[in-house]
């Protein structure tokens, strides 16, 4: 039995049944992640032609990779003749794909190119047995793929979002920004637990306090934003913005400001072969953007970090927190970003186990009170169309759940 | 190095690093931060075959600051991880004598299999553990524990206690 999707989610609540309904996450994986742009890599993970990664699109497994004439592709990682993994490990550079099982070889392409003993087809052409190409379009270096050849450009669906994921790559600092390691942990509970979570600035003075205990004066005054000015939009299509940090939105700005006292010994570092100019800019692109960028329904291009979440089931899902920095940017720089990612985030950081261990509960609680007790969403109703002023308003949660429910419904 | 006397050196280390192992389990943080040297480091990298933790990313990078920030944060009462962190049982065992750095520092490779209890279930955490362990009177200080997960590279889960 299909359930009223349009009942469960209301403009200011969603029903509980969002965070337990097996049926309704199949319908999710069906609905949303077989259907809509899902983020995949980022173009630093495949700087070379023949470069692959592997990862999933929802539930299902695929290679990414650059294949020899340079286009990125979105495969399924599954052998055309009897469906095996064709590869297993992480990452790799090679001139084509071979399945360990029957030696079905292919191209970076995809092409099915050879395959022992082929006398013992009849008819066979090589051409019906492609590995299963997505589509795949990419944005300032995001790579995202769909199932859906219907879907919308990417760049139309990522719409006034846009802008934001520019002034979110000009951490860069001038150089372009690449991928520096990642961090990946499960937690047990519902993907929209963590959906919600980048975009929910009214817990984190709360459940991050032994992490603001740990920064020093002025990092601390720059983390207490819950009255500072930052606010929420609705950019559509799901997407939201979240600022808290206002005078970290645009990070080529304001550079003739003080360099913050935690980050003067890496200045004087850098002052061995950089221009005053390219100092500051490179510190303040040291600090990350202030603001988090969420993109429905799998990445936040947040602060510092990509943050991308997969659903493993109804009350599991995969979050990797993926550490960027400066390509061919000073290395002292690179090792700043490295130690601030590995201060707050993954299993060990002083935040990431107290965010976990806030969402584990909430599908804990989701056993009680299925249908009396609501997930509310009404914080900072939208007065205005940007909530001016209000950094916790629950508009970027608001605007998610529509999509899901335009989703869900369609 | 005469065989007695490396069969000596890997006795006082077995015994060393299970008292470290002791202090953590029973989460005296205290007594575990007055086992390190100041310059020393703790470090769980993300790569189990990692050798440059400096430039790549890891799990945890501590220096002294570090480390003891750590503690504050387990045991201040403000994490409500921490407030209510996993009891863990960890088993050290293979230990071996690897050598000597320059400064006479041991060098050893022991086996930690971690368990770990929290919200009704049970997890592991399976390490190859490096250290390098320098004599001060009868005992060792930490200069260097590398903790290598198995599957350091992999899904791990908010961790609440120190590997």
């Amino acid at each position: 039995m299909t359930r009223d999707y349009s009942a469960l989610v209301k403009d200011d609540r969603v029903h509980t049944a969002l965070y337990t309904d097996p049926a309704i996450f199949e319908d999710e994986i069906d609905r949303i992640f077989n259907t809509t742009w899902v983020w995949v890599a980022h173009d630093s993970e495949l700087p070379n032609k023949n470069d692959w990664i592997t990862t999933h699109v929802g539930r299902q497994p695929v290679i990414v990779n650059r294949d020899k004439a340079g286009t990125v592709r979105v495969m399924l990682n599954r052998c055309r003749h009897r469906g095996a993994t064709i590869c297993e490990a992480k990452k790799g550079n090679a001139p084509g794909f071979v399945c360990p099982y029957h030696a079905w070889t292919y191209g970076t392409d995809g092409t099915l190119k050879g395959l022992p003993l082929p006398k013992g087809y009849k008819d066979f052409d090589k051409g019906d047995y492609t590995l299963v190409n997505l589509r795949a379009e990419s944005y300032r270096g995001l790579i995202f793929a769909t199932f859906n050849q219907d879907a919308p450009p990417l760049e139309e669906f990522l719409g006034r979002a846009r802008p934001w994921i520019d002034l979110f790559l000009k951490q860069g600092g001038g150089y372009p920004v690449k991928v520096l390691g990642e961090h990946k942990f499960t937690f047990p509970g519902n993907w929209k637990i963590q959906l919600e979570n980048t975009t929910d600035a009214y817990h984190f003075p709360i459940v991050h306090k032994s992490f603001l205990s740990s920064l020093d004066g002025d990092t601390g005054e720059l983390f207490s934003f819950m009255d500072a000015g930052g606010y929420v939009e609705d950019l559509g299509n799901g997407h939201s913005v979240m600022v808290m940090i206002p005078e970290l939105v645009d990070l080529e700005e304001n550079l003739d400001e003080p360099i913050p006292e935690r980050f003067a010994e890496l200045a004087d570092e850098l002052r061995a072969e950089h221009s005053e100019d390219e100092v500051r800019r490179i510190v303040r692109a040291v600090t990350g953007s202030g603001f988090n960028v969420n993109l429905f329904p799998n990445l936040a291009c947040s602060m510092a970090f990509f943050r991308v979440l997969r659903p493993l089931s109804v009350e599991e899902t995969e979050v990797r927190h993926i550490a960027i920095g400066m390509d061919g940017g000073p290395a002292a720089a690179n090792r700043a970003r490295l130690r601030l990612h590995e201060h707050f985030q993954g299993p060990m950081g002083f935040g990431t186990p107290d965010d976990a261990e806030a969402w584990e509960r909430v599908q804990r609680g989701s056993q009680a009170g299925e249908d009396s007790v609501w997930i509310m969403l009404n914080r900072g109703e939208d007065k205005t169309e940007s909530n001016a002023g209000d950094v916790t308003a629950e508009t970027g949660m608001r605007a998610a759940y529509q999509m899901w429910k335009r989703m869900m419904t369609a | 190095m005469s065989t007695l006397v490396a069969t000596r050196d890997l006795a006082l280390a077995a015994e060393f690093i299970a008292l470290e192992a002791d202090l953590l389990d029973t989460r005296d943080y205290a007594a575990w931060l007055a086992l390190w040297v100041p310059e020393g480091k703790y470090v769980v990298p993300v790569n189990p075959d990692e050798t440059n933790f400096e430039d790549t990313l890891n799990y945890a990078y501590d220096d002294a600051a570090m480390r003891s920030m750590r503690v504050r944060r387990l045991t201040s009462g403000e994490s409500m991880s921490a407030a209510h962190a996993a009891r863990t049982l960890r088993s050290v065992s293979r230990f071996r004598l690897l050598g000597h750095t320059e400064q006479g520092e041991l060098q050893v490779r022991s086996a930690q299999q971690l368990i770990e209890y929290k919200f009704d279930r049970h997890r592991t955490y399976v390490a190859n553990v490096e250290w390098v362990l320098r004599r001060e009177g009868e005992s060792f200080r930490i200069v260097r524990k590398v903790v290598r997960l198995l599957n350091g590279g992999d899904a791990l889960a908010g961790i609440t206690f120190l590997p």
